[in-house]
């Protein structure tokens, strides 16, 4: 897979739109609207399919239209997060919220 | 189908209350497979109806999909569908929901309905619906997912008799019409169908639920504390560090009250029993074999009381969440910290609880370092060495150097394990890495019922194992180290002369380089049953070497019959060596392949070797030889 884009170099692209945020960029009280979950195909999941990443995220909850809070952050890298995902809590590493992109809410930032 | 009898399983989200509904449902008549850590393996119980049907019920590990992911999702998605092997599909699913937290779960339930088996949901967890003032139109949402609906408190028995009696009506349809409710035409769903059903799931909350007026705040509250990134894992270092005091304060005096117990029935036994063989079988063999095991029931009772306290509670995935990144470096998923822990008690339920990791490789890297886990049956050898070479002092003013030494050998076992997971990853699967998503459950108070019930299921399985593999241990050691007697006129202790004594002669030239004398190697073929046995065996050893002398206890007779050396080398061969044959088993079934526990065995007699040597050699420069 020595073709693909490693995460890291993808994760540092910023959004156009200064309203929207990759999850695994939002800091800690970030909250909004999910906007999108779109994993893509051409980056390395580390092992896994984008499209069995992205079926992982929906079932757990993150579809577009959920209201999320970033809650919690790791005492080692700010990593994993705990985000409050509609009415129930959830944790991630940040590396697998690349592309989870969030809508900030107004007051949010 | 029979009319006499049913199947029904329990499947839903994870911690929606299926165990509980299960013990609710089957009171005491259920039997757990195996052991289980986490639920893992198929639990099955069964009912007996007002109408005199016997229900079997199955509790199915918690998933969100039947898209299964790991093995243990498999199981419970191969048990819906009907391709279990060996097992009837279930006439009736039973879905259990939390309906606190019902989102999720409305998506499940319409995978579970294109199964097309009858189903009835459970509505669990009622109370703190009704404490929050959360507001379901059950009617509506009955008609709509098509399923009678039955609110549930599991913990306190409530709706039980209102659920069975739904099951059964649902039974009677089956076995009336005789066909399914529709045919079966779930597939696994796509990316664009789990959305799509998304969308649906939430027009059923939109239409039937209004959210909660009072919802949860505790929840927030505790975490603000639990996962806070300093005094989080401050918290959670402090709560292990208590758990392995706890162990030793707590359990001392039970010990010596089972302690005192067995020997003073061996004496009775003894006085009653004329000399000779049978008495020496009796006492020697029997009773302090059946002693042997019996002697540290309080430790694993105090260690699971903790493991099942923390995981009720619900702070299992908190732990997970603030070891991740740690466990990560290591190579480790994070979901490998509940395995793991459960490998303090017995590594049996450890390697078994791997099933929830999703990944094979995460899952066979946790495996093959669980054993290396501080596992309970160590903690008798630990004791025992421990109370013969360690002075029992305190230091700094509060801590027991005893329970100092035990905490730098559980440290040991976690380094050594972290390392060898952090190696394999390096070496073997070079950089695949499983996500971390998990979700955080409420914190609920632990039900003071199922707590005991869970304790006492696990109690009888670690005394079943002790039984069927420790015990007729303790009476082929007896047999080993009593047979045959020696000569007219011998000189030296009998079991020098025993085949136990020759065997433990024979393999001794290659354990002298680290510094084991026979009676030390004696001990370990034994104690390839199960490590305890090394206790029993040395006990025996020494024992009927010294009857004679009448030497006071086994660690007196240690401390003056071994070398300070010899003594942390044989810790530390303990801290690795693969001394349990039934871990292995385990392995083999679990991996389904020799492979993997001749890895393990290899790579763990290597470690404690070679570690055993350098401890050795270092102690007696140090001038401990
Ligand atoms: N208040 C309340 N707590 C419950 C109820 N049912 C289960 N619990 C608790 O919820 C937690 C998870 O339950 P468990 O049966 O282990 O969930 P499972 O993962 O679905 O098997 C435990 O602490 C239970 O005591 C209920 O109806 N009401
Ligand atoms: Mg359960």
């Amino acid at each position: 897979m020595d073709h693909l884009t490693p995460v890291s170099a993808l994760a540092a692209d910023p959004k156009s739109d200064p309203g929207e945020v990759r999850l695994s960029q939002a800091r800690l009280g970030d909250r909004g609207v999910i906007a999108s979950v779109h994993v893509r195909p051409d980056v390395d999941h580390r092992g896994l399919s984008a499209d069995e990443l992205e079926r992982r995220l929906l079932e757990l909850g993150f579809v577009e239209g959920a209201v999320l809070e970033v809650i919690h952050e790791g005492a080692i890298g700010r990593d994993p997060i705990a985000v409050r995902l509609d009415d129930m809590r959830v944790a991630l590493r940040r590396k697998d919220a690349v592309d989870i992109v969030l809508r900030l809410t107004g007051d949010a930032r | 189908m029979s009319t006499a009898s049913a199947r029904i399983a329990l499947v839903g989200n994870p911690n929606s209350g299926k165990t509980a509904l299960f013990n609710a449902l089957t009171g005491s008549h259920q039997k757990v497979a195996n052991y289980a850590g986490v639920t893992v393996e198929k639990k099955e119980g069964t009912i007996t109806t007002a109408s005199g049907r016997t229900v079997t019920v199955l509790d199915l590990p918690g998933t969100y999909s039947l898209r299964a992911r790991s093995p243990d999702e498999a199981v419970t998605r191969d048990a819906i569908l009907g391709q279990l092997k060996g097992e009837t599909p279930p006439d009736v699913v039973v879905c259990v929901a939390d309906a606190t937290n019902l989102r999720l779960v409305l998506r499940l339930i319409l995978e579970l309905r294109q199964v097309g088996r009858p189903m009835v949901l459970a509505l669990n967890m009622f109370d703190i619906a009704q404490r929050q003032g959360l507001r379901i139109d059950l009617e509506g949402l009955a008609r709509d997912i098509g399923a009678p609906i039955v609110t549930t408190v599991a913990t306190r028995k409530r709706g039980i008799e209102d659920l069975v009696a739904q099951i059964e009506a649902k039974v009677e349809a089956l076995a009336n019409s005789g066909a399914l409710e529709a045919a079966n035409t779930w597939h696994e769903p796509s990316p664009a169908e789990i959305r799509q059903a998304h969308a649906e799931a939430q027009r059923l909350m939109k239409a039937h639920v209004r959210p909660a007026e009072r919802p949860d705040t505790l929840t927030g509250r505790i975490d603000a504390v639990l996962l806070h990134p300093v005094a989080g894992l401050a918290i959670l270092l402090a709560l292990l560090f208590v758990m392995f005091q706890a162990v030793f304060a707590w359990a001392g005096p039970l010990m010596d009250g089972i302690e005192g117990g067995i020997a003073a029935l061996g004496g009775l036994v003894a006085a009653v029993l004329p000399d000779g063989l049978l008495q020496s079988l009796i006492v020697d063999g029997l009773i302090a074999g059946v002693g042997s095991v019996l002697v540290f029931l309080p430790q694993i009772l105090i260690l699971f009381l903790f493991i099942i306290l923390l995981e009720d509670f619900g702070y299992m995935a908190r732990a997970a969440f603030l070891m991740d990144k740690i466990m990560g470096g290591a190579g480790l998923h994070g979901r490998a910290f509940i395995p793991l822990l459960s490998s303090f008690a017995c590594a049996i339920p450890g390697v078994m609880a791997t099933r929830v990791i999703d990944s094979k490789r995460d899952r066979l890297t946790t495996i093959m370092v669980a054993p290396l886990m501080t596992c309970s049956a160590r903690i008798p050898v630990y004791t025992l060495i421990i109370a013969a070479f360690i002075p029992n002092q305190t230091v700094w003013g509060f801590a027991s150097l005893q329970g100092l030494v035990m905490f730098g050998l559980y440290v040991s076992g976690i380094t050594s394990a972290l390392a060898i997971s952090f190696i394999a990853r390096r070496l073997f699967w070079r950089g695949q890495v499983e996500p971390f998503l998990m979700e955080l459950p409420t914190y609920k108070t632990p039900d003071p019922k199922s707590v005991l019930r869970n304790l006492w299921q696990r109690a009888s399985i670690f005394m079943n194992r002790a039984g069927r593999i420790i015990l007729p241990l303790m009476v082929l050691i007896w047999v080993l180290s009593t047979f045959p007697y020696p000569p007219e006129g011998a000189t030296g202790p009998a079991i020098d002369y025993s085949f136990a004594g020759r065997l433990g002669h024979l393999i001794h030239p290659l354990f002298a380089p680290i510094g084991f004398n026979w009676q030390m190697t004696v001990a370990l073929i034994p104690g390839m049953a199960a490590r305890e046995v090394a206790v029993g065996a040395l006990g025996t050893v020494y024992a009927v070497a010294n009857a004679e002398e009448q030497v006071g206890t086994l660690a007196g007779a240690l401390s003056a019959d071994w070398s300070l050396a010899m003594g942390l080398a044989f810790l530390t061969w303990y801290v690795f060596a693969p001394q349990c044959a039934p871990t292995l088993a385990v392995v083999k079934r679990e991996t389904n392949s020799w492979l993997w526990p001749t890895v393990m065995f290899a790579y763990m007699i290597t470690l404690a070797y070679l570690a055993a040597m350098g401890v050795y050699h270092g102690a007696v420069a140090l001038g401990w030889g």
